[in-house]
């Protein structure tokens, strides 16, 4: 076994793990920093891959900006972990079979003659950036779709100010009118509370 | 140079480039540390100054050995976890916050041969790493389970991310302009065009034809270090001390350690995309790496003298700030720069 494929399982292992972590873990927090630890791994594999371009972005997205705000939403939610493992064995049988689906369709994919790329086609010739090989094929053979992208994450965006946007602010006045006839008991409650003992 | 490679290659065989790389990472790693303490000890110095007071005077010959002494208290003293805390992550948490701050240093060159990794993505790689840096600071807030560590976190994730945008756009700019992402072709970029020619190449550096982008990351930049007036999230005439209030002892030193090893980095990585890294500004005189550290210092000082000058920003001016000033400002002088590049005007042939 070479250098390169010790390094690969030992990377494929804390991905494996974390993962599994990431549907295990008690803790929502734990959780979403189990799904960081897998992220970054995932990073280790694609840079392993020499799609070093690929690794750093996943990092620069997920672990940079994603999982920072994932983890900050969850920070403050309080999840009732009892509730959620409610049911469990009900949902099983559907959720093993959605899952089932899952891995027969990557199967066909990986395995598909499509995917499967000679390895020496694979390998970039030295001296060309990885960087600027993927911007021209982007821009080149996948303009398309990959404006269409674009367009989409652009249309998520307007959605998303469109959603929580709630109108100009209206400014703030008092009216003298009202407030200098304002009596004491239409502002004041006096209440009564028993005396508190230890 | 080859006599050292030949004597490494003897001795150690075939595990010489490991221990090599190794040396160097020490050879970093090392005069950092040194730095950072040696950074406090002018902060507090020049700060003094500023606010005509004298600053530490006491240990050793002008308090020159401050720092020294600081690190010593710190390593001493307990570190004491609170009893409700997240214990495995409230341990964790400094180590985050210091790893990428040295980790970054791993592409930064210091000259063009001078550098630990001179790989094709370098820019890349530091805005992945440094982006990094927040997670020790969230993760600290929350694993000490109190409330003031806690609003402190959350300010400084909200800061951090909205900072981040900006300042990337700046980056984009730059290596829109330079056509690399590679750090040390970035420089050489900036030794060639009409000045440089005259023998005025300070002329010619980055930080004039992109003037407002090298305004926005410096004070990006200032907000992503967490540093005055942008310390909310430390902010400790309202919230104590932020994030680390529950830290003592070397925790508390690492964060520390993080948030000035990260200015370094900072005000290096200035120096380097905007400023021209090693070179010389005159034709006369040569470049070299004394020239990266005369940069280096200058904008270290800019950020002490920021500190003494300014009061804090408050949290809605900050956001707005980032978001309604920085982020049209970007995205309008990407345009001005991509149309600039296109037009026949343009100077980075």
């Amino acid at each position: 076994m070479d250098f390169q494929t010790a390094v690969f399982f030992f990377l494929s292992a804390i991905l494996i793990f974390a993962s599994l972590r990431v549907i295990t873990a008690r803790n929502p927090v734990h959780a979403a920093l189990h799904l960081i630890l897998a992220f970054f791994t995932c990073g280790g594999i694609w840079a392993l891959l020499q799609a070093e371009f690929l690794a750093i972005a996943i990092i620069l997205v997920y672990v940079g900006a994603v999982m920072v705000l994932f983890l900050f939403v969850v920070m403050m939610l309080d999840i009732n972990i009892d509730r959620i493992r409610q049911g469990f064995w009900n949902y099983l049988p559907l959720g093993a079979l959605l899952g089932l689906l899952m891995v027969l369709e990557m199967g066909l994919v990986l395995g598909s003659k499509y995917f499967q790329i000679p390895a020496a086609e694979a390998l970039v010739p030295a001296g060309i950036s990885n960087t600027k090989s993927i911007g021209a094929l982007m821009f080149t053979d996948y303009v398309y779709p990959f404006e269409l992208a674009s367009l989409i994450l652009l249309v998520g965006m307007i959605a998303a100010i469109v959603l929580t946007h709630r109108g100009p602010k209206k400014s703030k006045y008092t009216n003298p009118n009202q407030q200098v006839f304002v009596k004491a008991k239409d502002r004041v409650r006096v209440l009564q509370m028993p005396v508190e003992k230890d | 140079m080859d006599a050292l490679m030949n004597f490494g290659l003897g001795i150690f065989g075939g595990a010489w480039p490991a221990v090599w790389t190794l040396l160097k990472i020490v050879l970093i790693v090392a005069p950092l540390m040194l730095g950072v303490a040696y950074l406090t000890y002018f902060e507090r110095k020049v700060i003094g100054f500023m606010q005509v007071r004298i600053g530490p005077n006491r240990v050793g010959p002008w308090g020159l050995i401050q720092p020294i002494a600081d690190g010593l208290k710190l390593l001493l003293k307990e570190i004491i976890v609170p009893t409700t805390a997240n214990k495995g992550i409230f341990i964790i948490a400094p180590m985050l916050a210091i790893a990428p701050a040295l980790a970054a240093w791993a592409v930064v060159p210091f000259t063009d041969s001078l550098v630990v990794a001179n790989i094709d993505a370098s820019l890349l790689y530091i805005m992945a790493i440094t982006s990094m840096g927040v997670y020790g600071i969230i993760l600290s807030g929350w694993a000490s389970n109190s409330k003031y560590a806690f609003l402190g976190a959350m300010r400084s994730a909200a800061q951090m991310v909205s900072y981040e945008i900006s300042m990337g756009f700046s980056l984009i700019c730059v290596l829109m302009v330079s056509n690399s992402l590679n750090l040390v072709d970035i420089v050489n970029v900036q030794d060639q065009g009409r000045f440089a020619g005259w023998g005025l190449s300070f002329l010619s550096w980055n930080w004039l034809p992109l003037f407002p982008m090298f305004i926005v990351y410096l004070i990006s930049g200032t907000a992503e270090l967490n540093r005055a007036p942008f310390d909310v999230a430390e902010g400790e005439s309202e919230i104590v001390a932020g994030f680390h209030v529950e830290y003592s002892g070397m925790a508390f030193a690492l964060f520390f350690l993080a948030e000035y090893a990260n200015m370094i980095l900072v005000s290096a990585l200035t120096s380097i995309l905007f400023m021209g890294g090693w070179l010389s500004p005159v034709g006369f005189l040569p470049d070299g790496i004394l020239w990266l550290f005369i940069k280096m210092s200058a904008i270290l000082f800019l950020f002490l003298w920021f500190r003494a000058t300014f009061p804090r920003y408050r949290y809605d001016q900050l956001m707005r700030l980032g978001w309604k000033v920085f982020l049209p400002i970007c995205l309008i002088w990407l345009v001005v720069v991509g149309v600039w590049m296109m037009s026949p005007l343009n100077i980075w042939k």
